[in-house]
């Protein structure tokens, strides 16, 4: 691993430099405690003191709505005008593993070419972060990162310490190397270990992950998924903002007046009614409860059977998101047997009063 | 460390190829036969396919949908399919007609044993629509008859006009190395030359059957199963040597929008074919 030092101040002008030809997106603030990922046209707008953006990266790669074929009567022209060179600046570790995963997902078995583009055109710049009460990942083991960045920028006071992840990342530094300082001194060192310690201890929230595939299947038939189907509002808030979500529709949208169509993909959410309805009116999951156990399985056993990790990265997203407290933490603590203070124990509670 | 994933589809896997519609006839009330081939002649021919398996067919304008193939691969070029009117997609291909050009792409899913299934005796019971994927297979094993065993069809619908293909299983009836009984719950026009009654209630023309040497494949809908499962699993047929083929929305066939997943598999790469033992350690199935 190729490590060098950028002085903070020189920051804005090494952005500026590698951003000429690539649309730079960096998290910027939108309200208290809301963060959003978007591209930046004033580097002073750029705020990196953040925890979570609203939605995650997955929506720079793939875009909620975006166009997969211009299609006519004799002609099916993919369409790719959702990809161009593109840089995200400022992306914390839970981020980069869910962007591995997706790596893994779209790749497997068939290359799904409208992530392999997107992805392939953008450069992945990672931050370090600090944990706040929601932040799990240190449980799921992505608090730290070993592949899927370009550049790793971790914040030592006055300095950033930058990881060089791939061939690629060496090649920005290499566009203006009099702004790196090649050796790290023995205080750098020191500073790096340090706050990785102090931040390791910063974690409050922890699940056991390890035994959450177990338990799923034990937890069954488990009455807890009917009260959690009672509360669950089937909003799909959760798999909109889960950084590793992926689940689509697809539509032939007409285009009046012509004999064509675009046919597009959106995003869409296993927590919705219709998920899993086929024509003719059958409807495999017609319960908010089967519902929620597809979700979770998913994150918390089926992932982990498939790929060894489960598809959870800890983010914390599903849970400021989620209005009814249905979240990765509550569920697996509530599997686990833990009395957690959450809406649906409480509704019970409320309506017999 | 970056080296070449192994990937076995072309650039784009969701692109449809433009297919003809060479001839469409209706079935039944509300199901319509359709032959399709492949436009590029090249193309229509490298289509290859085996049994069980499944395209996505495209209409502009509507959208796309599964569809099982109902063609055997042991006769290559044209790709056949018995389609019922349930959605926009569907009624939108059956207001298509001959030489009309639509989207087709595939094939998708796992296939039927038919390796495994070599010198084995094979049960087949369709009902109503699980024609449409089990006459694939049922042609493909009597275009290779000299392999298999005995080879029994039980096929089911609800009136003699929502039998599929009536005409083409009344002629296969005459095959002496198929035993075929077809049968309908209720024979409205009294003059039904075969069997009257469930589809539950052929088994018993069976005779003796040699469990571990019999596959049977099963396909209709949901309400058949439990009941047909019920007389297989008397005839003590091991749980992997039973056969079925599922539907599940889906709207890409190769395992990356999500709505065909099941536990931790996608009926679209997974399935559709499944075996009982699957069904039932998998929850969900059927």
């Amino acid at each position: 691993m190729k490590i060098v030092k950028l002085k903070k101040s020189n920051l804005f002008l090494f952005l500026e430099i590698i951003s000429k030809e690539a649309d730079l997106w960096a998290p910027v603030k939108k309200g208290p405690d809301k963060h959003i990922f978007e591209v930046i046209e004033d580097f002073s707008k750029i705020n990196l003191d953040y925890t979570r953006t609203i939605l995650p990266p997955k929506k720079i790669m793939l875009p909620s709505n975006f166009n997969m074929f211009q299609a006519s009567n004799t002609e099916y022209t993919p369409d790719f005008s959702h990809v161009s060179r593109k840089i995200i600046f400022g992306i914390h570790p839970c981020d980069i593993h869910a962007l591995v995963t997706m790596d893994k997902f779209y790749s497997h078995e068939y290359n799904d070419p409208y992530y392999q583009k997107a992805r392939d055109n953008t450069l992945i710049l990672g931050h370090s972060c600090w944990p706040d009460e929601y932040c799990m990942c240190k449980s799921t083991h992505t608090h730290v990162v070993k592949e899927g960045y370009d550049l790793f920028f971790t914040d030592l006071e006055d300095t950033y310490v930058v990881w060089i992840g791939s061939s690629r990342g060496d090649d920005l530094i290499r566009l203006k190397p009099e702004l790196f300082d090649k050796d790290l001194t023995d205080k750098d060192i020191q500073k790096f270990s340090q706050r990785r310690e102090e931040r390791d201890k910063a974690f409050t929230k922890d699940i056991n992950f390890e035994a959450m595939p177990d338990l799923m299947e034990l937890k069954y038939q488990s009455p807890l998924w009917d009260k959690l189907g009672e509360a669950c509002l089937a909003c799909g808030s959760c798999t909109n903002v889960c950084p590793t979500c992926n689940c689509y529709n697809v539509e032939d949208k007409p285009i009046l007046g012509k004999n064509c169509s675009n046919i597009s993909r959106c995003w869409d959410s296993c927590t919705l009614e219709n998920y899993s309805g086929v024509a003719g009116g059958e409807n495999f999951r017609e319960k908010r409860s089967d519902r929620l156990k597809l979700f979770y399985t998913h994150k918390l056993q089926s992932y982990i059977s498939k790929y060894g990790n489960p598809a959870c990265v800890g983010c914390g997203r599903c849970i400021v998101a989620c209005p009814v407290d249905i979240n990765v933490y509550t569920v697996s603590k509530s599997l686990d047997g833990e009395a957690v203070d959450t809406f649906w124990n409480r509704l019970n509670k409320e309506v017999t009063k | 460390m970056n080296g070449e994933n192994k990937i076995k589809a072309p650039a784009n896997p969701f692109q449809p190829e433009l297919a003809r519609i060479v001839r469409t006839y209706p079935l039944t009330d509300d199901v319509k036969f359709f032959q399709i081939r492949i436009a590029d002649m090249e193309k229509a021919l490298s289509f290859q396919y085996q049994t069980g398996q499944f395209a996505m067919i495209s209409v502009l304008g509507a959208g796309e949908a599964p569809f099982s193939i109902s063609s055997t691969p042991s006769r290559p070029g044209l790709l056949e399919f018995c389609i019922r009117k349930a959605g926009t997609v569907t009624n939108a291909l059956f207001q298509m007609k001959e030489n009309n050009l639509i989207g087709l792409r595939g094939p998708y899913g796992n296939t039927f044993p038919v390796n495994k299934m070599k010198g084995k005796d094979i049960v087949i019971v369709m009902g109503g629509l699980g024609a449409a994927p089990l006459r694939s297979v049922l042609l493909y094993l009597l275009d290779n008859r000299d392999q298999f065993g005995r080879v029994m069809l039980l096929h089911g619908a609800k009136r003699p006009a929502e039998m599929l293909l009536r005409e083409e299983f009344f002629s296969l009836k005459e095959r002496e190395d198929l035993e075929c009984y077809l049968t309908v719950d209720k024979d409205d026009t009294g003059e039904w030359p075969a069997d009257v009654g469930l589809v539950t209630q052929l088994f018993k023309k069976l005779g003796t059957i040699n469990p571990e040497n019999t596959f049977s494949l099963v396909c209709g809908p949901p309400i058949m199963y439990k009941f047909v499962l019920e007389e297989i699993l008397k005839l003590n047929i091991p749980k992997d040597q039973i056969l079925m083929t599922l539907e599940r929305r889906m709207k890409c066939g190769v395992g990356k929008c999500g709505h065909c997943a099941i536990d931790y598999i996608y009926t679209c790469l997974d399935g559709p074919v499944f075996t009982y033992w699957d069904v039932i350690h998998m929850r969900e199935l059927i």
